[in-house]
């Protein structure tokens, strides 16, 4: 009988080591964080610059300076009571005539409802920062969010963010569609 | 004159170092898995502003992204650029950029494609108007202004 032949063993113990080093190399290469930031919908370009008529009482105007100051209906503004301003002008809760109106609509699971007609105009200046920006948008999305979860919690008893049917997110955007009008910036403060 | 014995039994067993490899691979794989490759090499220097309500950006590969901010190498001065993939662009380019980004897409998917503003906090608003001026204009009308995650204010 021919003896077997014995196949050697390789030594794996570099193996470890190779496995260790492209583990490294990955950890180098890649980004960890999640992209995260404010989702918003650009308007598109109109032809004409035909202003579209709105009542007065129907506009919140949000106004942002080159120095980064703000300017709520025509009075300075604080960002921190922005998101509350924003809420109640956009429900008038109290049916304030110089609030925005209210028309009554029919929407699919939601029957006959008031919907708010209110429109928030925010305007910034060429200097404006970036970070006051950001920072303004992200109250009036908070406010808009707070809003929505609201009226989720009363008509289907959960958060917005939580409902799972597309029919009822639907229901819920037409009530309250984020009404976020943009001005093109001037250039008042003349700072690049 | 001590004499060294040898130690028949009652020592250290040796650890099997075999399945090490396997332990290394699977959290390669891990890895490989659960993050993105860099693509961008960032040539403008960029601290994004906080914000509170911010959503998480699905599907990546529909993203593209336009970086604004000062450039990193001093040489090529203090003024807030616009990076588009690795290099420093104009305005103007942004149109052709979207158009370029739209084309590498599958048609099914082009819709909903998403154009991410990476800008640093300390840009001014102009830059950042004329590219959603250009946006518009190309039809790219699905933003993400990108910022980090914090607590709201108070």
């Amino acid at each position: 009988m021919r003896k077997k032949k014995e196949v050697p063993e390789i030594n794996a113990a570099s193996m470890a080591d190779i496995a260790f080093l492209l583990l490294i190399f990955f950890l180098v290469t890649v980004t960890m964080d999640v992209d995260t930031g404010i989702t918003r919908k650009l308007p598109p370009p109109v032809e004409d610059d035909s202003s579209v008529d709105f009542n007065q009482r129907n506009i919140f105007e949000v106004l942002v300076n080159s120095a980064n100051m703000l300017l709520v209906e025509g009075k300075p503004g604080n960002l921190l009571t922005l998101t509350e301003d924003t809420k109640t002008f956009f429900l008038n809760p109290n049916n304030d005539p110089n609030l925005p109106e209210k028309k009554l609509e029919r929407i699919e699971l939601m029957g006959d409802i008031y919907v708010s007609k209110g429109v928030i105009s925010l305007k910034n200046d060429r200097g404006t920062s970036y970070e006051m920006y950001i920072k303004v948008q992200n109250e009036l999305t908070r406010a808009f969010q707070e809003m929505r979860d609201e009226l989720s919690i009363e008509k289907f008893g959960t958060k917005y963010n939580n409902l799972v049917d597309p029919l009822k997110q639907e229901a819920i955007q037409a009530v309250i569609p984020i009404a976020i009008s943009e001005a093109e910036p001037e250039d008042v403060g003349k700072t690049k | 004159m001590g004499r060294f014995k040898e130690k028949k039994s009652g020592g250290m067993p040796k650890i099997s170092t075999a399945s090490l490899p396997d332990i290394m691979f699977i959290l390669l794989c891990f890895f490989m898995v659960s993050t993105t490759m860099r693509e961008t090499t960032l040539i403008v220097k960029i601290r994004l502003p906080a914000a509170s309500e911010v959503q998480k950006l699905e599907r990546k590969n529909l993203v593209s992204f336009i970086y604004v901010g000062q450039p990193i190498k001093g040489t090529y001065g203090t003024e807030s650029r616009i990076q588009l993939n690795d290099q420093f662009a104009t305005i103007d380019d942004i149109q052709a950029f979207v158009a370029t980004e739209r084309e590498a897409r599958d048609e099914s998917d082009r819709r909903l494609m998403t154009t991410s503003i990476k800008a640093d906090r300390d840009t001014r608003m102009g830059i950042v108007s004329d590219i959603k001026q250009e946006l518009r204009k190309a039809g790219a009308f699905k933003i993400n202004y990108s910022s980090r995650k914090t607590a709201r204010l108070k």
